[in-house]
């Protein structure tokens, strides 16, 4: 837990203590610890000397933040109009189905989580999944059934390859 | 030059995805290997546009256009193109329905009718080498301003250039720079608009990774016109690579005292600073975004007073759009009269197009203001894929509206557009075919619209709350006759009561397709039944017994189970089990072809047996 604190901390000074970088801190703070603790809420408002209650009507505004923890994988379907009309309603759906659980959840095991997103800006991939930061165009049932083999938790080491 | 030739490897971020990276370095690789490393010299470049057929490579100076290469293909290109002299014909584009593939970039139809003044770098230069940019006229534009030009002078160019602002409302850029030069009120600031939130539109993302210098070098010019030292750069978090290469800007052009202070020695300084969004539709509204730079919640507020009168921290504040900026420099260095050569009347120069959803050529595309629609989706865009009809194309994102097919002729401009019942928007354009359901389109970008109302306001919080609630109703077979006129009623109420323009526009999606699809709608209420096949509660798949095989293959990927059947036996879809993801119609052999989508009453139901595109 200190060592939380202190990331907070450092992370609050490199930003000089300026409260109008609220939400640049929160961004490097869940850079480096995935998400956001209600404990590092706390942190970031003493050190910023704000209230509590703004730091969490910020952090509850924006849908990068996230107030609970995120699982090791991260698959995020892509939602914008390009994926829609090439059927990413139904990339989602199997997604749900295959990781069980609904998009913005995470998986019990903290395996996955999975995450809709309104648009990635690469809709000429449509449609369009991203696991672990790499990106998947032309997505299909059983294109997804591919990319989440390579991220099975016991094959874990062999993510990547394609 | 040193080198006989250059492969210019584009690196935006349809190519990455495709493997441009390992792609550049297998070229590299196999160029040292075959001992040509002092002769060819491989470069990555931003975006080319043509996002669908990458990884794209580019020789130069032939101007030869490779499309969709792999990394085994490499050895076999550099041989024959590089060594023998012979490109390599299986490796170039080859227009649908046509057999014979087009060698140079200068003649594919994608290309061939656009009319680049802000991509003008696009596919030619490394975004991350400054010198590339200035090699190319860069800084140009800002030298003549800071030089040889008063505040006043700037002004007058620009406004009688007639840019417009090209993030969707269309102001005049010009008028927009003279009110904040007007304030006394000091510091004034500068914001670059990068909060690229509309779904399907991504220009602004392609510019700032693949010309950040342009978009740089036009804020610095509004800076001197106005009077600012310190600008803003808001960028979307979702596009890690545009907030990288704008970064790389930054310090390139603070290292050649291009930004900065003292820049060129003419005492002018002026400042920039990335500041990432956090992933919310409405900071791209000006005031919220001002709010979100300011450490709040992105709540817009009422207008007036205007930005440019009371903006950043209560200061004179210009907040002008990725591509209005980018088109800055261009304007000074070549003059008014040449940009107001290009486009309409009322309309300037050029727009950037995401020119995506059902078509062949997907891509982005510059072309001049005032081309008409149709030489877009069929001429650039090279018509719709499968032998499929276009029914409409979406413009303006959530804020926009769809067009017919009568209205193809439209000439693309800010006030045809919106009296089609569109709009400019930030100029996503998504064509549909007869697969696309216009009342589902329209449920999609009011869900859209309510999920991301900040809720400040009760009409937009409520009324697209309402709205999707009616549409869900009528996709979901359950919509009644007074729908229609309810759904019409609330959208006035939305579009009249709203604080900002998300709410304003936000009922546009429900209106136009209402005004041009009436029909649709009535389908789903009366007839209880989806003419495009798509909304699942009105459709039904069935194996057709007759062309059935019996091969087990939609058997298996079925994800509840739902069919039973033997190897050589007609399968069988247990209705009540059904979950309609289509994953039997897509897996049936296309030789087969027995899974067949219905809708309405079985006995004058529609057939489809088209799957949903796969890769080629």
């Amino acid at each position: 837990m200190s060592s939380e604190l202190s990331l907070v901390q450092r992370i609050v000074s490199q930003h000089h203590h300026r409260k109008r970088s609220l939400i640049p801190i929160l961004q490097d703070v869940q850079g480096r610890s995935q998400w956001l603790s209600p404990e590092t809420l706390d942190e970031v408002a003493r050190e910023l000397d704000i209230p509590p209650a703004h730091v969490y009507s910020v952090a509850t505004f924006y849908k990068s933040f996230s107030l609970s923890p995120r699982g090791r994988h991260i698959c995020t379907v892509c939602m914008g109009t390009a994926c829609h009309v090439r059927g990413g309603a139904a990339i989602l759906e199997h997604f749900e189905r295959r990781l069980g659980i609904k998009a913005g959840e995470t998986s019990s095991d903290r395996e996955y989580t999975l995450e809709r997103v309104n648009c990635l800006g690469a809709c000429a991939l449509a449609p369009l999944a991203v696991v672990d930061g790499r990106y998947y165009g032309q997505m299909s049932e059983t294109k997804a059934n591919q990319v989440l083999e390579t991220v099975k938790p016991s094959k874990a080491g062999r993510r990547g390859d394609r | 030059m040193p080198y006989r030739s250059h492969l210019l490897v584009c690196a935006g971020t349809g190519c990455v995805s495709c493997g441009a990276f390992p792609l550049k370095e297998a070229l590299e690789k196999e160029i040292a290997r075959r001992g040509l490393g002092s002769e060819i010299l491989v470069v990555t470049t931003g975006c080319n546009g043509f996002c669908e057929r990458g990884p794209i490579v580019m020789v130069h100076p032939e101007g030869i256009f490779y499309q969709r290469l792999k990394v085994e293909d490499v050895p076999f290109l550099v041989e024959e193109h590089l060594i023998k002299g012979r490109p390599v014909q299986k490796f170039m584009y080859v227009p649908p329905e046509e057999k014979r593939p087009v060698p140079k970039m200068a003649d594919i139809e994608f290309f061939k009718h656009q009319r680049l003044i802000v991509l003008r770098n696009r596919g030619r230069i490394d975004p991350e080498r400054i010198e590339e940019y200035i090699a190319y006229d860069g800084y140009d534009g800002m030298a003549k301003a800071l030089t040889s030009m008063t505040p006043e002078e700037i002004l007058a160019e620009v406004t009688a250039a007639g840019l417009r602002g090209r993030g969707g409302a269309g102001f005049l850029t010009g008028r927009k720079w003279e009110l904040c030069r007007r304030e006394k009120a000091t510091p004034k600031y500068l914001i670059c608009n990068g909060d690229e939130g509309d779904p399907g539109a991504f220009m602004d993302r392609s510019v700032l990774e693949a010309d950040p210098h342009a978009v740089l070098e036009g804020m610095v010019i509004g800076a001197k016109a106005i009077g600012a030292e310190k600008g803003f750069a808001y960028i979307r978090d979702e596009y890690p690579l545009a907030v990288k290469r704008m970064g790389i800007a930054i310090e390139q052009a603070r290292g050649l005292g291009l930004l900065g202070s003292d820049i060129l020695g003419t005492g002018f300084n002026f400042d920039l600073e990335i500041v990432r969004g956090a992933g919310a539709f409405v900071s791209g509204e000006e005031t919220a975004l001002i709010a979100s730079i300011e450490g709040q919640r992105a709540y817009p507020r009422q207008r007036p007073p205007y930005p440019a009168q009371h903006g950043l921290w209560g200061k004179p504040t210009v907040i002008n759009n990725v591509e209005t900026w980018a088109n800055v420099p261009s304007i000074i260095r070549r003059g008014a009269a040449w940009f107001s050569g290009l486009g309409t009347e009322k309309s300037k120069g050029t727009k950037i197009f995401s020119l995506v959803g059902k078509i062949n050529n997907t891509g982005l595309v510059e072309v001049p203001m005032g081309i008409r629609l149709q030489e877009i989706v069929y001429g650039i865009g090279g018509g719709i894929p499968a032998g499929r009809d276009f029914k409409a194309v979406q413009i303006g994102g959530p804020s926009g509206g769809c067009i017919p097919k009568e209205h193809l002729d439209l000439p693309v401009d800010y006030e045809s557009l919106t009296q089609a019942g569109a709009m400019m928007g930030s100029g996503g354009m998504i064509v549909m075919d007869e697969d696309t359901c216009m009342v589902d389109i329209a449920l999609y970008f009011l869900r859209f619209t309510q999920e991301e109302s900040c809720g400040k306001c009760a009409p937009c919080r409520i009324g697209t709350r309402q709205m999707a609630e009616i549409l869900a109703r009528i996709t979901g077979g359950e919509g009644s006759d007074e729908d229609l006129e309810k759904l019409e009623r609330l959208a006035r109420a939305v579009k009249q009561g709203s604080l900002c323009g998300l709410g304003q526009t936000a009922p546009n999606p429900v209106l136009s397709t209402l005004r041009y699809f009436r029909d649709e709608y009535v389908a789903h209420i009366t007839g209880r039944s989806c003419p495009a096949l798509v909304c699942k509660n009105l459709i039904a798949y069935y194996v057709e017994p007759e062309k059935c095989v019996g091969c087990l293959l939609c058997l298996k990927n079925c994800p509840v189970n739902a069919i039973a059947g033997e190897f050589k036996k007609v399968h069988v879809i247990d209705q009540d089990a059904c979950i309609k993801c289509g994953a039997c119609l897509n897996v049936c052999p296309a030789k087969v072809r027995a899974v067949s989508k219905y809708t309405g009453e079985k006995g004058r139901a529609i057939n489809s047996g088209l799957p949903r595109q796969e890769p080629s």
